[in-house]
């Protein structure tokens, strides 16, 4: 693989280079921009370092949505003119602290023991009995399984405490600013046509992750990027936060996954231990649900807390 | 054949590659913001173009070779839309300072 | 020095760039925005304990790589968190201050 050298080059001198620029610019909206490439940077890291599953995550959810929400925050807040920037010494010291820091993980990284402490041999032998293809996976869903229920039970959190935001009389209402339906119809018809496209990849990431990659928050990601398009151009608007439905769709992946938890105590050998005949189609279940929660709370973390009163 | 087949790629990707060169000196020298999209276009709609022209014979089968051209369609298709309402702010702002 | 140590080296040099925005950004937006770079620095670091794993069949140890994409969800989550916190600042600035309610 002669030519990969090359890449690695690229990606070891742009990502600075882009960070930099996020750092330095002076206006809010490039630093931004410079921060979506910087994530979709790093998703070719990844894939350089053989982590195809992570590179997906931080296309998604680090460059795209995280994006998303940093762009609509910077088009509604207000940045008043910075107080006197801090003199030279002030950041002089930061400099020398923050190259300190680099230096000592440098120090760590280049002093890591040969050879690597690996769970590979282990995670490779414990898959079959998963019977998923995918060892990233079957370290979500089996393996460690309860990092991705506290994970899940994460995202209902920060829902919860950004709704929790809301003004007293807001209670109720429908998240986030109101989207007018946009004008020009080049975004509306964006968001009318890649809907569907990206509503069935996203459904297909969700279900191939189980043996290549892919897997539960890059499907749901996908799929909250959808309906977070057709919201920023006008064409749905989103329930109230005190609708039922909502609430249940937030929560079910979570509360699936936990029931399935403590049902191991019943049929198998113990919390989050899964029957060994029902493996992969229980593993399948939590992850349909899980990528449905996720969706969910991802648009919901983007759209915000109720700015209004709920009208009907 | 498969000789042909490389030159072929080589000689698309390069040009795909220009395009994007040139779409990049245009994003950073052109003046205004509806100079600057002409540029971009040229490197989302040819440039990509033909880099997805001269990777086709090397993708495994007609799935991947499918695949290749859904990710130029989107891009096509994002592209376009998003250059429509980034022209039309900028028309709408005037001259950019 | 494998690609996975220089990889390694790149994660170092992010968590040292994104450390001096988050302390030296004078807008709480930049910050968070400079905190999302350190983040992708330290899961930087995680991949390269993974790539370095690399065994019995598999492109890198799964281990860390799970850990990784879990982290990337929480910093989302934390992220949208301050943001929405942000906003709801900038509102409550705006908001006339209600009177004083009366000591039951």
């Amino acid at each position: 693989m002669s030519g990969a050298w090359l890449l690695d080059g690229v990606l070891l001198l742009a990502v600075p280079a882009i960070a930099l620029a996020s750092l330095l610019s002076r206006r809010v909206l490039p630093a931004l921009a410079a921060f979506v490439a910087y994530g979709l940077l790093l998703a070719l890291v990844w894939m350089r370092l053989g982590a195809p599953d992570v590179a997906l995550t931080e296309a998604a959810v680090g460059g795209g949505v995280t994006g998303v929400l940093l762009i609509g925050a910077a088009a509604r807040l207000l940045m008043p003119a910075a107080a006197a920037p801090p003199g030279w010494p002030l950041r002089l010291l930061t400099a020398l602290l923050c190259l300190g820091v680099t230096a000592g993980l440098a120090v760590a990284v280049l002093a890591l023991p040969e050879p690597a402490p690996t769970l590979a041999p282990q995670a490779a032998e414990q898959l079959a009995a998963t019977q998923l293809g995918n060892p990233v996976a079957g370290v979500l869903l089996a393996f460690r399984a309860i990092d991705t229920l506290l994970e899940a039970v994460v995202l209902v959190i920060a829902v919860i405490g950004i709704w929790g935001m809301a003004p007293d009389g807001a209670w109720g209402g429908r998240p986030g600013p109101v989207q007018p339906r946009l004008a020009d119809g080049s975004v509306a018809l964006l968001a009318m046509l890649l809907p569907p496209v990206g509503i069935v990849f996203g459904i297909y990431l969700a279900w191939v992750g189980a043996d290549a990659p892919g897997g539960a928050f890059q499907g749901g990601s996908i799929l909250a990027a959808m309906w977070i398009l057709a919201w920023l151009a006008g064409l749905v608007r989103p329930p109230r936060i005190d609708s039922l439905a909502l609430r249940l769709l937030v929560v079910a992946g979570p509360a699936l996954f936990m029931l399935v938890g403590l049902a191991g105590f019943v049929v198998a050998d113990g919390f989050m231990a899964y029957p060994a005949a029902w493996t992969k189609p229980v593993i399948l279940l939590v992850e349909a649900a899980l990528t449905l929660s996720i969706a969910v709370a991802l648009c919901l973390l983007v759209a915000g807390w109720p700015m209004r009163r709920a009208r009907a | 054949m498969s000789v042909m087949l490389d030159l072929f790629s080589v000689l698309a990707v390069l040009g795909g590659c220009f395009f994007f060169v040139a779409g990049t000196l245009g994003l950073l020298r052109f003046p205004d913001t509806l100079s600057r999209l002409h540029a971009l276009t040229k490197a989302d709609n040819l440039g990509l173009g033909l880099i997805v022209l001269g990777l086709l014979p090397r993708a495994g089968s007609v799935l991947g070779g499918l695949k290749l051209v859904l990710a130029w369609a989107l891009v096509l298709l994002a592209g376009a839309a998003v250059s429509q309402v980034i022209a039309r702010l900028a028309g709408r702002e005037g001259p950019a300072p | 020095m494998s690609i996975a140590s220089a990889y390694g080296l790149l994660g170092a040099v992010l968590v040292g760039l994104g450390l001096y925005g988050v302390v030296l950004q004078a807008e709480p937006l930049r910050r968070i925005l400079a905190f999302n770079l350190l983040g992708g620095g330290i899961f930087l670091l995680f991949g390269v304990m993974a790539r370095r794993g690399a065994g019995a069949g598999f492109s890198g140890d799964p281990v860390p790589q799970a850990i990784v994409i879990t982290g990337i969800v929480v910093a989302f989550a934390a992220t949208a968190l301050a943001v929405h916190l942000l906003l709801r600042l900038q509102a409550a600035r705006d908001e006339p201050v209600p009177p004083e309610e009366p000591r039951a």
